[in-house]
Parts: structure tokens; sequence; C-alpha cells
């Protein structure tokens, strides 16, 4: 797989292997134990190959030379670390911590899977120019390099995913805590805040606390703002009839407020009996309709006298 | 069967069901009320359903006969304190309280009755 290759991994003829060295390789510890040296040995060399593939795949682009030079010597001594001692611990701690350290830099996960494969293949090159002379014992390097390279790659890919999970996940648990603030702003009247995409778990929660939130805060009417909701699916926007009704029924009014077409099709698409809702375009009408369903009519001070001059 | 105590309270009537209610003391409470509203030419009744943890597709029917027969008699009815599972299990068995007005609790009921009275002057 490398024979096609034009890059040259120039080594000095004095290591290149003969027959005399294939007798002496019995066990594949003493074997890996070669092939770690020779690869600790040609450390500054390899390095600087693997940076120029880097640079030129344009990987890692948000981050300054320095540091990348500074992340590929700590991944280059980890990678041999792993396949000195076959423990893949210190690596999955060393993958987790870089993960947590570059992905907020704005590193995507399949650059970081890029770079460790450039360096398998840069390790794996270097082997074959050293070894390749001798099929048999190239043979024998490959078969204990291969698998040992490709369990390194497949730790940093998961620990690189699981990083990533273990975000989402935090996102989702602070968004769902966040997610439904009641407001009240005048005696029995809350306003709701929806904000972000709508799904149908997290529907469930908000519908759950407005409810009982209506109970605690004795609410007659509950202005929903929909400005902030960027999407949402037909099983949220059902279930968020139903909480209309259940409000009803509990003795509150919901008015909905600040709807977009993107947030309305949905509605649209299950049938939903437009006459059972009562809604406005901005907050400030949703809040006149409210004040107006509690028989309440706000007069300002300084407007009623220029109504008394018009007059 | 003990009979469900229906009180007065100016124009209008309240009865509380409490969560033990069988059918049969709700149907003699349909029964009562409306023969009540009648004699007492009430303006409103008043059901107070804070105790149920549930309302089947039954109470809910007898609760809407009870309203249509009660309108028939010149009266409103309210139902009041339905819990929010309650209210959304309803919502979700698609049990509806078409033309009955719902209130939160007894003082937003007996302020609905007031409100109409008020509008009625």
């Amino acid at each position: 797989m490398h024979s096609h290759s034009k890059e040259e991994i120039k080594l000095p003829e004095n290591g290149s292997a003969d027959d005399s060295t294939v007798l002496r390789y019995r066990s594949d510890n003493e074997l890996m134990a070669e092939l770690i040296d020779f690869l600790r040995k040609r450390r500054m060399r390899l390095c600087n190959i693997w940076m120029r593939k880097i640079a030129r795949e344009n990987l890692m682009s948000s981050m300054t030379p320095d540091e990348i030079k500074k992340e590929c010597a700590a991944i280059y001594e980890n990678y041999l670390a792993t396949l000195e001692t076959g423990s893949i611990q210190a690596l999955e701690f060393y993958a987790q911590e870089l993960s947590a350290r570059i992905l907020p830099l704005g590193v995507g996960t399949q650059e970081v899977i890029a770079i460790v494969l450039l360096l398998r293949d840069v390790m794996a090159r270097s082997l074959f120019s050293h070894y390749g002379k001798c099929p048999q014992l190239m043979k024998h390097v490959l078969d204990i390099y291969e698998p040992a390279a490709n369990r390194i790659a497949l730790t940093v890919a998961s620990g690189f995913l699981n990083e990533h999970e273990r975000i989402i996940g935090e996102q989702r648990r602070s968004i769902l805590e966040l997610s439904t603030p009641l407001l009240p702003v005048r005696n029995r009247l809350v306003i709701l805040p929806i904000i972000g995409v709508l799904d149908s778990q997290r529907v469930r929660k908000l519908c759950e606390q407005l409810l009982t939130g209506i109970k605690t805060h004795r609410a007659k009417v509950v202005v929903a703002d929909m400005t902030g909701v960027a999407e949402i699916d037909a099983v949220a926007a059902n279930y968020l009839n139903h909480t209309i009704a259940a409000a009803r029924l509990i003795g509150a009014e919901i008015v909905l407020t600040g709807m977009t077409p993107e947030v309305a099709e949905p509605f649209i698409l299950l049938g939903t009996d437009l006459s059972s809702l009562t809604m406005f375009e901005d907050l400030q009408s949703a809040i006149d309709k409210a004040d107006e369903l509690l028989g309440r009519t706000v007069v300002y001070a300084d407007e009623s006298a220029h109504r008394q001059e018009d007059l | 069967m003990m009979p469900i105590p229906i009180l007065k309270k100016e124009q209008c009537l309240v009865a509380t069901i409490e969560a033990t209610i069988s059918d049969q003391e709700l149907l003699a409470l349909r029964d009562q009320l409306v023969k009540e509203v009648g004699e007492e030419h009430s303006a409103g009744v008043i059901l107070d359903v804070t105790d149920l943890d549930v309302l089947d597709s039954f109470s809910v029917r007898i609760l809407r006969d009870m309203a249509n027969a009660i309108r028939l008699c010149g009266a409103n009815t309210v139902i009041v304190g339905i819990q929010p599972d309650v209210a959304l299990t309803m919502v979700q068995q698609g049990l509806k309280l078409e033309g009955i007005h719902t209130a939160m609790d007894l003082e937003d009921g007996l302020a609905y009755f007031d409100g109409r009275n008020k509008t009625a002057l």
C-alpha cells in the first residue's frame, strides 16, 4: 500500500535490515521493542514529515504553528508509549484531556482523527523503507504494528466522540433546566418565553412545568412568547396544543405570540383548530389582550390627558 | 350512599365532588342539582373537583349532560379545581368539556358569576 508513494523518507543505510536480522527475531515483543526504539530515534525527522503533511492538508488551522508543534510532540510521545506498554489507559486519559482542551478551539473530531491516521502512515512508511527489503520481516513488522496502531486510532476517535457526547449531554441538561422560566408580570398574568428548539422531550417538560406553574402562580392568563423558538416538530406542536387545552380546563388562558412561519407550519400540517387559539403577532398586543381577559384597562396618565384635549 | 351536600351562596349552588364518589352518587348528584336549579331559580352551579385525581369518560359525559340540563333551566355551570395532570390526561384521551366554563378555584368560579351579574345589570 506504500509502494506508489512519492514521499521520500531517507534513512541511513546502516540501519537497513538484512537477512541476519530476520533470524534474530523470534518473539513479537522483541521486534516491537526494536520498532519502538527505531521510531524513537527518528522522532525529530518523523515529526517534521508529519507536521508538513498536517500543514499540507490544512488541518488544525485554528491553532498556531507553535501549538501544533507542541501538540504533535505530545501525541508522538503518547503514541510510542502506548505501542510500548500496550496499555491504552494512559492514551485514553490523554485523548480525553486533549479533546476537552482543543474542541473549544474549534478543532473538529475528524481533524484529530485525520492527524492520528497521518502519524500512523508516516510511521508505517518509515518502517517500510527500513524493513521493506526483506518481505518476510516486513510482514512480521506489519503484523505487530498495524493492530497496535489501529487500536490507538480507535482509542483517540472514541475519546473524542465521548467528549462530544458529554458536551451535548451537559448542554441538553442545562437547556432543560433553564427552558421554562415563568415570569409573573402582574397579578394573575405570567409570561413564558420559549427559546430554542422544541422537541418532544423538551415540550413534555415544558408542559409539566407550565401547568404546575399556573397553579402555583394562580395565573389566569399565560402569554407564551415563541419569538425565540427556532424549530418545532409535529409531536411537540401537538403536545403544545394539548397543553393549551389542558390549561383551559385548569382555568387559565394561554395567549401565543411571536409565531414565525417556520414554527406555524407544523401546527397547520396537524390541522390544528386555529379558532381555539389566541394569537398575536407581538408581545405588546398579547399583553394588551391579557389585560382585557383579566378585565383590566391600562390608562396612561399623560395619554388620558391628551385624549381629554382631543375630545 | 351518602347524598352530596349542595351549598347555596347567593345566587349560586356549590357542590364539592370527593375523590371517592361512585358512578351512582354522581348520577344522583346530577339529578339533585338539576332539580334544585329549577326550584331555587339559581343563576349558576359551581362544581368543585379539586379532590378528583381522575376524570374518566363516564364522569365527563355525566358532567356534560348535567351542564346541558342546567342550561335548559336557565343557569350556567362552572367546573373548578381541575388538577394539571387530570387536565392533561383528559386532553390526551380526547375528553372535552364543551360549553362548560372552567375556573381555577372556588373564588374564580364565584367571581365568574359576579362578573356576569355586573354585565347583566
